[in-house]
């Protein structure tokens, strides 16, 4: 249990995703300009890191792995996700229209998404169980929303405050996200 | 060279994607929904500014409600009457003809004109304004010129000058979407043919809204006496009734608060009524 606990503060704030790895900054930057789009961003990015976690863990050790193909894991979980995720959005728009118009746009955005596929190889690498991946890439989707939320409310103060013109924007949205990545690094550590 | 691996690789990734796809393909085939064609058809007739004006998520949106019946055809402003007409032929419904109808802010009090309170320095934008003891301009009506309309404007028709927001009628779209954003109230749509307005929204009585503005409505009924049913009072303030035409230029000359104005070509005297039903003025 206790494991468990550190994992999930470990993916969250230790080893942010977006804040310590680097990964996922395409969304990170692309869709923080306003809080409802953010919003229905991070529900898309928990849903396809948790499912994703548990498909490509099959995939591995299922396909991948019993063949001797584990060098084919990049390509090979880009494809299953992808068409996982596609697979979930029709699924999805016939039986739960609702949660459809909600994540709707955003599934097919975050599909090949480098967060997505990070997730399924650290899983991989960090020679994870079936369960502790699907918990790892739930925790480290939370640690995406969390980072996506605080900078689109940055962001959004940022954009009324009338920064000086050669920063509005991407520049200042750079440097923003620079001194979150900086105030994240106060956790290195704190949890291996 | 043995070609094993390259057979087991090659056949791995290929019955992946094999798989994945025909997966896909039987997915689209049997659990599609079915869509409206006329959905599409309504959605290419719509103009897809996006803006919301109709009170859906954009033009899509908009198009699913008229083609399931939930919404009538006669919702997007920026479409104006062609738009409408062609709405109408497609989905069988009447059509009524509609004037256009702009935003007009109802206030000229820019810094030189309007006095202000006390100094606001805190984010540029009217609603954080207005909540700071009622905003930085004496005047408790007026422009507070941050710009929050011209914001959230999807097509860049406000302009802000000396701290006073102008929309210009040609290129305003009708959506309303200034008229939620302004935290005075001041933007009203108006129909497009009407170009004598009365630009002050003060209910002050005159001394008070003279003290606050060089070019407040001083309450002196001087444009309903000359004007006749185009102008009517409401309280201590003058107002347009838009369903009556303004053809004499004397109210504009004469009003000693100078906030009647002209915006173009003179109105015409034949003019049908907008189709909202005349908006009266004293519900602005």
């Amino acid at each position: 249990m206790a494991e468990y606990i550190l994992l999930l503060i470990s993916a969250i704030l230790v080893n942010n995703f977006v804040l310590t790895r680097f990964l996922g900054i395409c969304p990170f930057l692309g869709v923080s300009k306003k809080l409802s789009t953010a919003l229905g961003m991070c529900g898309a990015v928990i849903f396809v890191m948790t499912s994703g976690s548990a498909v490509t863990w099959a995939v591995q050790h299922k396909i991948l792995n019993p063949l001797g193909l584990g060098y084919l894991q990049t390509i090979a979980f880009i494809l299953v996700i992808a068409a996982f995720v596609q697979l979930v959005d029709i699924i999805m728009k016939k039986f739960l229209p609702a949660l459809h118009g909600a994540l709707g746009i955003y599934l097919p955005l975050i599909t090949t998404n480098c967060a997505v596929l990070g997730v399924a190889v650290l899983n991989i690498q960090l020679e994870y169980s079936l369960l502790k991946a699907v918990f790892f890439g739930f925790a480290a989707s939370l640690g995406f929303s969390l980072a996506l939320v605080i900078f689109t409310g940055l962001r959004e103060k940022i954009d009324r405050a009338n920064p000086p013109r050669a920063f509005q924007g991407v520049a200042i949205g750079l440097i923003t996200a620079g001194l979150l990545s900086l105030a994240f690094m106060g956790f290195a550590n704190m949890v291996k | 060279m043995d070609w094993m691996p390259v057979l087991i690789t090659s056949g791995t990734i290929g019955g992946v994607g094999l798989a994945c796809g025909s997966a896909l393909a039987l997915a689209a085939k049997f659990l599609s929904v079915p869509e409206d064609p006329k959905i599409a058809e309504l959605e290419g007739i719509l103009p897809g500014v996006n803006c919301g004006g109709c009170g859906f998520a954009g033009c899509a949106d908009y198009a699913k409600a008229i083609a399931s019946g939930a919404a009538s055809v006669d919702l997007c402003a920026p479409g104006g009457p062609d738009v409408l007409k062609k709405l109408a032929a497609a989905t069988g419904q009447e059509a009524t003809a509609t004037e256009k109808q702009v935003a007009m802010v109802l206030c000229q009090g820019n810094e030189h004109r309007a006095v202000h309170k006390h100094i606001y320095n805190g984010v540029a934008d009217c609603n954080a304004a207005a909540m700071v003891a009622g905003g930085d301009m004496l005047c408790t009506y007026g422009c507070l010129g941050y710009g929050s309309c011209a914001f959230v404007c999807p097509v860049g028709a406000i302009a802000i000058k000396e701290n006073l927001a102008t929309i210009h009628p040609e290129l305003c779209i009708g959506c309303k979407a200034c008229i939620k954003a302004c935290p005075r109230g001041i933007i009203r749509m108006v129909p497009e043919s009407r170009s004598v307005h009365v630009l002050c929204s003060s209910k002050d009585k005159g001394p008070v809204a003279k003290k606050a503005c060089q070019v407040a409505c001083i309450g002196c009924k001087m444009c309903v006496k000359l004007g006749g049913e185009a102008f009517e009072m409401d309280g201590f303030l003058a107002k347009r009734n838009y369903a009556i035409p303004a053809t004499s230029d004397t109210a504009i000359e004469k009003c000693p608060g100078k906030c009647i104005v002209k915006i173009g070509a003179s109105e015409a005297t034949t003019q049908t009524a907008p189709a909202d039903g005349a908006p009266s003025g004293s519900h602005a």
